[in-house]
């Protein structure tokens, strides 16, 4: 009896070692953080507007894709990298873009558009980031796209480069759109 | 030429480890002095040329030489000397030479110390820290080696982080890493004792200054990267149970239950194979904190750069590390006796009882760590784990946790009577009641949670400071007590301000974020700050803008404070930061926080504030327990050679 529950600790650590092993031997790249829910619907949410004059977000806005929802937030510094972007998409590609501002302040956002455009139909504003946690959110930014029937189509992690978003997002984009 | 030199040295380091992890190995088998004295001339050239690599590295660094590509890809010739050289281990290979040296140094430490360990056992120590030693170094040359050359050298460099451009940040990884590191030291002990199965009171007091040392540095470096965090990140909070914290949190729980299962097997050679797994386990949650930080299983604000090889690597010397500790540690253990009983009610019990306390925090912190890992490897999805489940998880066990802490030191070893226990406590207790009336009456917010932690907090201080009071009987003789015991409670006094400043600093927090422009002024903690405007500037590396905002002193004499947060933005890497300022005043922390300026009207800026009341008491209670630490350390010969 004495002996057995000597190897316990060595039985956890086999256990540990192939569990941590998987990702790593399937070579996912850690950066690519797949969604539960990919393939399913929006989840419902009703967001205020995070801006004065522009109206806030709710689901029944964004099942009517395809549009893209992204997540950011005036703190977040790779937002601002990824917002050039963002802007000359919705300007020039047409593309509708729906905004959560994440965990964020109210000057501090009014500011930060101020500075850098606004490539948003809406902007919805989620303080506690409460609609974050439902989504999914791992960290700003994150970007989803939302096909025709309201399903979640694919979640970008991480700000969008101009590499990323021809390669990756606007394939989507058209696909759905046909 | 001396990078090619730093280069050899490792090389020869590396054959050097595989010498001292057989030949005094296989002396102590067979009693051959002479190959188990090896063990400690390799240990100390393995450390002087490992010194030799790791200051070449340093001497290309701090000349930029960009023809190494590891300089190349993390410096930069306008950064500050200071950063050049701390740049050495801001990124992943220069941070495994320095893990590597601390290693050689522990390594050396060991071989130097004389006092009547047996040579044997010396050995045998020297021979498994020689093991990891070449584990970690064939990693650094195969997979992660500094000394590259690139052809044709770059002219400028790549820069690094600009947020990791900081004093503290720059000496914070020394010391974490030399904790990590230290429990080695602990572990090597733990397996020379399985082979020799032996584990007595004697093997016990040879261990405890070295745990201590490991876990005193531990202290340090976690200290100083939670303050670097405070300040750096701009979030107003020290702690963020970001996966990196906790692959140091880990080791130190462990560190801590370790620490007091020894003094037990110390004073009364009981608990011995909880210690061995304790020591083995601490050491493993080290390198398992490495393995998470470099291998990229896990995402994290700290991380380095991914790369799979090395995360199967690192995981492979884990898996032979800790895989063949705990192998050779379920052959062995059901050999080592046990030693003498255990009565309910005495020092003992309660230590043991904290010990289980402490493996469970370990292992809660483990769980909220590795738990997005165990999810991605089921494909069931990712999530990340936060403050809400490490609060909701840890809360309920901190209360048993520190009651025990107060009733365990004023218990006896052996065989203790619980009433006359209980009734020294009475006066504590009732201040601590007394404590907790004021707070809960006093219109503060948080309640009942703060109410709940004062308690706890206010029980360890009072319990603490009244054990010591009658030990000293009442401070008339306070000399002739072991440097133990002040260590305790210096360090018991520590955790106890360090819990009183975590919740004052979470719960009585004001926060203020707000539109500024010059001459408008904001009331916060009882403070009349005026923001006076902006003015550019060019730093070192980078251009600012600089706030400045003024605050009257306490008296109409006092002159002005002024705190200048700044906005800095780095050319190099195209990044901007924002420096916050902080003024203590007395121990609370006024911070501010420059944000964003107004497009329209460019004098007009968002500026954040915090008020965090008695933040100094973490620094405080953070000091105390190193500060224990290390006098518990100071006490061990002189006792030893009193016993």
């Amino acid at each position: 009896m004495k002996n057995k529950a000597a190897f316990i600790p060595l039985g956890f650590f086999v256990l540990l070692v192939v569990i941590v092993a998987i990702p790593l031997l399937k070579g996912t790249d850690p950066s690519v953080v797949p969604s539960a829910l990919v393939g399913k619907p929006v989840p419902s949410f009703d967001l205020p507007p995070a801006l004065a004059g522009v109206p806030g977000v709710s689901a029944k806005d964004v099942v009517k894709g395809p549009v893209l929802v992204n997540f950011f937030a005036s703190w977040c510094l790779t937002c601002g990298a990824e917002h050039k972007l963002l802007d000359h998409i919705a300007k020039n590609e047409g593309v509708t873009i729906y905004g959560i501002d994440y965990k964020d302040k109210k000057p501090d956002i009014a500011a930060w558009i101020g500075k850098h455009g606004n490539p948003y139909k809406a902007v919805g504003f989620d303080a506690d980031g409460r609609v974050g946690i439902d989504w999914g959110v791992y960290g700003v930014p994150e970007t989803y796209i939302i096909s025709p029937d309201g399903v979640i189509a694919l979640r970008f992690v991480g700000p969008m480069t101009d590499d990323d978003y021809i390669n990756t997002v606007k394939p989507r984009l058209e696909a759905l759109r046909k | 030429m001396i990078i090619e030199l730093g280069h050899f040295a490792l090389i020869l380091a590396l054959v050097i480890a595989g010498v001292q992890s057989v030949v005094p190995m296989l002396g102590a088998a067979r009693g051959n002095e002479a190959w188990m004295r090896l063990g400690r001339q390799s240990a100390v050239s393995m450390a002087g040329l490992i010194s030799i690599a790791f200051f070449a590295l340093i001497h290309a660094y701090a000349l930029s030489d960009f023809s190494v590509l590891n300089v190349y890809q993390n410096s930069h010739t306008l950064k500050p000397a200071m950063y050049k050289i701390a740049g050495v281990w801001s990124n992943h290979e220069g941070s495994m030479l320095l893990w590597i040296w601390m290693l050689a140094f522990w390594g050396a430490a060991v071989a130097r110390w004389r006092k009547n360990l047996p040579l044997a056992f010396q050995a045998r120590v020297i021979s498994v820290q020689g093991m990891i030693a070449f584990g970690f170094i064939l990693f650094i040359l195969l997979t992660s080696n500094p000394f590259l050359r690139i052809d044709p050298p770059a002219a400028e460099g790549l820069d690094m982080n600009p947020i990791l451009q900081d004093p503290l940040l720059a000496i914070h990884p020394p010391f974490l890493y030399a904790g990590y590191v230290g429990f080695s030291v602990s572990f090597c002990f733990a397996i020379a004792a399985l082979i020799e199965k032996k584990v007595d009171a004697e093997w016990a007091a040879y261990l405890r200054p070295w745990v201590l040392a490991a876990w005193v540095a531990l202290t340090v470096g976690i200290t100083l990267g939670a303050s670097w965090a405070y300040y750096e990140l701009g979030w107003g909070g020290f702690w963020f149970w970001d996966p990196v914290e906790n692959a140091s949190l880990m080791p130190w729980l462990a560190g801590t239950a370790l620490l007091h299962s020894v003094s037990v097997l110390e004073k009364r050679a009981t608990l011995k194979s909880w210690t061995i797994f304790l020591a083995i386990f601490a050491f493993s949650l080290s390198l398992l904190g490495t393995f998470l930080v470099r291998s990229g299983v896990l995402t994290s604000v700290h991380a380095f750069a991914v790369d799979p090889a090395r995360g199967i690597f690192i995981l492979v010397l884990l898996g032979g590390v800790t895989g063949g500790a705990l192998l050779l540690y379920a052959l062995r253990a059901p050999y080592i006796t046990m030693g003498g009983s255990f009565k309910p009610v005495s020092r003992e019990t309660a230590l043991l009882l904290n010990n289980v306390f402490l493996f469970t925090f370990a292992a809660t912190v483990f769980m909220g760590t590795l738990y997005p890992v165990f999810l991605s490897a089921l494909d069931a999805g990712s999530v990340s784990v936060g403050a809400p489940y490490y609060s909701a998880a840890l809360t309920p066990l901190l209360i048993p946790f520190a009651l025990l802490m107060g009733v365990g030191p004023g218990l006896s070893w052996k065989e203790a009577q619980l009433m006359p226990a209980l009734k020294k406590l009475a006066a504590p207790m009732a201040a601590t009641l007394v404590l907790v009336c004021v707070i809960s009456l006093l219109p503060l917010p948080g309640r009942p949670f703060t109410s709940v932690m004062f308690f706890i907090a206010g029980w360890v201080l009072f319990a603490t400071v009244n054990e010591f009071l009658r030990k000293t009987g009442y401070l008339r003789s306070w000399r002739h007590l072991p440097r133990s015991f002040y260590g305790m409670t210096l360090a018991h006094t520590g955790f106890a301000l360090l819990l009183i400043g975590a919740v004052t600093t979470t719960s009585w927090v004001t926060e203020k974020t707000l539109w500024m422009s010059p001459r408008d002024h904001v009331d916060i903690g009882g403070h009349q700050v005026m923001f006076l405007g902006t003015e550019p500037g060019i730093g070192d590396n980078y251009d600012y803008d600089r706030g400045n905002f003024s605050i009257p002193g306490a008296s109409q004499l006092d002159d002005f404070i002024f705190l200048k947060p700044e906005k800095r933005w780095y050319p190099a890497p195209e990044r901007m930061t924002s420096e916050t300022a902080l003024h203590l005043f007395g121990l609370d922390m006024l911070y501010i926080v420059l944000g964003d300026q107004d497009e329209k009207n460019p004098s007009r800026w968002v500026v954040r504030l915090y008020y965090h009341p008695f933040v100094g008491l973490l620094l405080v209670g953070a000091a105390l327990i190193a500060l224990g630490g290390l006098t518990a350390m100071s006490a061990r010969r002189r006792e030893e050679v009193a016993k």
